[in-house]
């Protein structure tokens, strides 16, 4: 048992540390500091220095742009861009779709599609939750009905995370009602510009737009944009969310966002000195970076079992790793409102374009209570918390 | 020992509940703080009318001698519909300071005013290096003939940008942290030397940041001691901490019933969502919480006009601590149980979230008031 890394991974690290020290751009790195959104521009930019690169989607098949990375290597990849700090990838392209089009797909969406997604020139969406449909997603209503050499979509989805940018978007719709709630849902990949396709928005807690509505209303699909078979859309869909098991955590985002408590808890004052001098304050921020500690350790040791996995087989892992890493991202937005303490209170919403008006506070403060009402949202997506716990009950432990 | 309100204290709440389910509504509100101003003048008129914009003021003071108890009825309703109107820092606050520290002259030309709807106060203290340590006021007031000149920064002053007086705290001696030299002043809001930066906040409401530059004022603009002005400052803190409990009752009351409403009529699997035995239970939690934070803020309205100010700041502590740990759960866990409407404007249940964390970091969040229980020993004798 030996928790360090190898000579060849450190020096990976290394390489991989020095290039995004140098190709981050700064203002899209202090975007991110500051806690906020990375903007469209941003994801594009920084997709394609790393597609530049040859590691825009290191995870994928050699063929298609992949790397020959360790899944450790993978890790120390994954961990150093959330150290950068870097934006993510937009996951609805490389991480979701991608992987089912290049497992299921035919070679002409292979061809049409992947190499787009890593260069971001298509922008996707995820239309997999609808009104009625969201924990219990094999309710799903939204039908497409075969009409010669297309399918007609009609229904709605919704919380389509970011799709007033996207250029298509992937949907489980259902295309036979008869047959049992799982079993008649298909897996489409539909080009947002058809005729028919409505999106609107839905505004968060912390007065952004992060999420929306899309209507179909008669909308026609050829049929080659049906991914795999017809009718096995939740397998594919059960596949697509099983992939995302290393990086659910977000253990670098925490360990950045902790870094940041550091910085700022240093130079804000309580009780006449430095924040950080309290000592109660001191054994908050330290019980949240043992667990933070542990979370990392127990990620390290999904990643070093990667190769040796039974597909298939229930495992708590991912369900460990969600439950826990969410836990922290919340408790780590905490603190920070700890940190700032009474200036969280003004609300600055331009904060966001940047006005020319000065903050009202010191200027890190303006995203720190947005930040922590928009977090609560980590416990509820990609099966909230609840429906996890019911997994590591159920699937795991047999009870 | 009685719990039971009396029939005027019932006839209170009552009214107070019916004029805000007719002008209060969620959607109304969203009008108000939408609006210019982000206040809405006819409710405050409404409030006047009722006889609410004076009822902590004795007869003498043109108000109706209503006490801590009948506060916490208002604020709790007011809690209960989100309003963002400037009670606190209007009556609780600006009319608690002219109560306690003002001269009869004082009281008599500034509080009917109040309780008529026709003048508004804002308590401008706080200041960027203070977090939460009252004491903490680097503004001065320097002596200038019979009056005085104050210099200084003042931020997140409550509904400070609509206010028409702002009472600003002021050292007139010693350095920033000593517990004495600390004066109160009365303050047009429109004198020369005052500028105010007026913002909306997390939660809907409203607060400025305010710049006093070579403000000068008269010597009838001191309240009570310019040298003592503390122990009066802490009352009316304890006061609106009183106050704030309440309101975070009500907000908590009903972030909890309009998310047990939702498990109720939720469908997933078949099923109202209320049916899993886990989501049963964290309702039961929250409960569990509301209730102890129910008690506490009964406690610290009772204290709060408690003689002894070492016994009454420990418990309206104990209380603030409470009811910050309380309504972190309440609010966390309403959000958690609605899913993803819990995280969006349009849905009620994140207001109440926003309001109940911005009330934990008003005048002390709950890290800050457990140490000072702690401080003075806890709440349990020995
Ligand atoms: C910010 C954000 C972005 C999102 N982005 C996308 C996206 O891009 N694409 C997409 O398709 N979806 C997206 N989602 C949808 C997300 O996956 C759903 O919100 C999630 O599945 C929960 O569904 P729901 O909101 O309908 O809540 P519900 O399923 O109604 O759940 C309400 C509450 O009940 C609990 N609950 C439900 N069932 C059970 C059970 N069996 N046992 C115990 N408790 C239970 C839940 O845990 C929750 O607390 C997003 C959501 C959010 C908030």
């Amino acid at each position: 048992m030996d928790l360090r890394f190898t000579d060849k991974e450190l020096a990976f690290r290394d390489e991989v540390r020095a290039f995004f020290k140098q190709a981050l751009p700064p203002q899209i790195r202090n975007r991110i500091t500051s806690g906020h959104h990375p903007t469209k521009d941003d994801l594009v930019t920084w997709q394609r220095i790393l597609n530049a690169k040859g590691w825009a989607v290191p995870h994928w098949p050699a063929e298609w742009g992949g790397t020959d990375w360790t899944p450790v290597e993978q890790y120390i990849f994954q961990e150093e861009m959330q150290l950068a700090p870097a934006p993510q990838p937009l996951p609805f392209g490389v991480n979701m779709v991608a992987p089912v089009i290049y497992t299921f797909g035919s070679e002409a969406q292979k061809r049409r599609f992947l190499p787009r997604i890593a260069n971001i020139d298509d922008w996707w969406c995820q239309g997999f939750s609808e009104p009625g449909a969201g924990s219990d997603l094999a309710s799903l209503k939204t039908r497409a009905e075969r009409q010669g050499d297309c399918f007609v979509v009609n229904g709605q989805k919704t919380w389509t995370t970011l799709a007033q940018h996207a250029d298509w978007i992937f949907c489980l719709v259902r295309t036979d009602p008869a047959a049992k709630k799982q079993m008649g849902i298909s897996f489409l990949l539909i080009d947002m510009k058809t005729p028919g396709v409505t999106v609107c928005p839905i505004q968060t807690i912390d007065g952004g737009h992060e999420v929306n509505e899309v209507f179909f209303d008669d909308v026609r699909v050829p049929v080659e944009n049906l991914v795999g078979e017809e009718n096995r859309g939740w397998d594919y869909a059960k596949f697509l969310l099983g992939n995302e098991r290393v990086g659910i955590a977000r253990v670098g985002v925490s360990k950045e966002r902790i870094r940041r408590i550091k910085q700022l808890a240093a130079v804000e004052m309580s009780g006449g000195r430095p924040l950080i001098e309290d000592r109660r304050f001191r054994e908050k921020l330290a019980a949240v970076e043992i667990e933070l500690k542990a979370l990392e350790i127990t990620q390290m040791r999904v990643v070093a079992a990667e190769g040796r996995r039974e597909r298939g087989k229930p495992d708590p892992a991912s369900s460990v790793l969600k439950i826990k890493g969410s836990e922290l991202q919340q408790a780590t937005t905490e603190l920070l409102m700890d940190v700032i303490g009474p200036y969280a209170m003004p609300y600055d919403p331009h904060s966001e374009e940047g006005s020319n008006e000065p903050p009202v506070g010191p200027d890190w403060a303006a995203m720190i209570a947005p930040n922590y009402f928009n977090t609560r949202k980590v416990s509820i997506y990609g099966g909230s918390n609840e429906i996890q716990k019911n997994i590591i009950a159920k699937a795991v432990l047999g009870l | 020992m009685d719990f039971d309100l009396t029939e005027e204290q019932r006839l209170l709440k009552d009214s107070v509940d019916r004029l805000l389910a007719d002008a209060y509504g969620f959607d109304a509100r969203k009008r108000i703080v939408a609006s210019e101003g982000g206040v809405s003048p006819a409710v405050w008129a409404q409030f006047a009318e009722l006889g609410l914009l004076g009822l902590p003021f004795s007869e003498e003071q043109g108000g109706f001698g209503g006490g801590p108890v009948e506060t916490m009825l208002v604020m709790e309703a007011f809690g209960r519909a989100l309003v963002v109107e400037p009670y606190l820092a209007t009556v609780i606050l600006g009319g608690g300071l002219i109560r306690h520290a003002g001269s009869a002259a004082q009281q008599a030309a500034i509080l009917p005013a109040v309780a008529a709807g026709e003048r508004r106060l804002a308590f401008a203290h706080a200041e960027r290096q203070a977090r939460y340590d009252l004491f903490d006021v680097a503004t001065t007031a320097r002596p200038d003939g019979e009056g005085w000149v104050l210099d200084g920064q003042k931020g997140l002053v409550l509904h400070g940008d609509g206010a028409d007086t702002l009472i600003v705290s002021a050292r007139t001696a010693g350095a920033t942290r000593d517990l004495t030299g600390l004066g109160l002043f009365l303050v047009d809001a429109s004198a020369p030397g005052v500028s105010r930066r007026g913002y909306p906040t997390q939660d809907g409401q409203r607060a400025a940041e305010v710049t006093l530059t070579g403000v000068r004022v008269g010597p009838d603009a001191v309240l009570g001691d310019p040298k003592g002005a503390l122990p009066a400052i802490e009352r009316v803190v304890d006061e609106a901490i009183a106050a704030l409990c309440a309101e975070a009752v009500g907000a908590m009351e009903a972030s909890l019933q309009s998310t047990v409403e939702y498990l109720k009529t939720r469908q997933q699997f078949g099923t109202p969502i209320g049916a899993f035995q886990v989501l049963q239970h964290r309702s039961a939690e929250m409960v569990v919480a509301l209730e102890q934070a129910r008690s506490m803020a009964m406690l610290a309205a009772m204290m709060a006009t408690a003689p002894d100010a070492r016994e009454r700041r420990a418990a309206v502590s104990g209380a603030k601590a409470q009811i910050g740990r309380s309504a972190r759960f309440i609010g966390q866990q309403s959000v958690q149980l609605h899913g993803g409407v819990g995280v969006t404007m349009e849905y009620q249940i994140g207001h109440y979230f926003k309001r109940l964390t911005m009330i934990d970091t008003l005048f002390g969040d709950a890290d800050h008031h457990l140490g000072l229980t702690a401080d003075a020993g806890g709440l349990i004798n020995s």
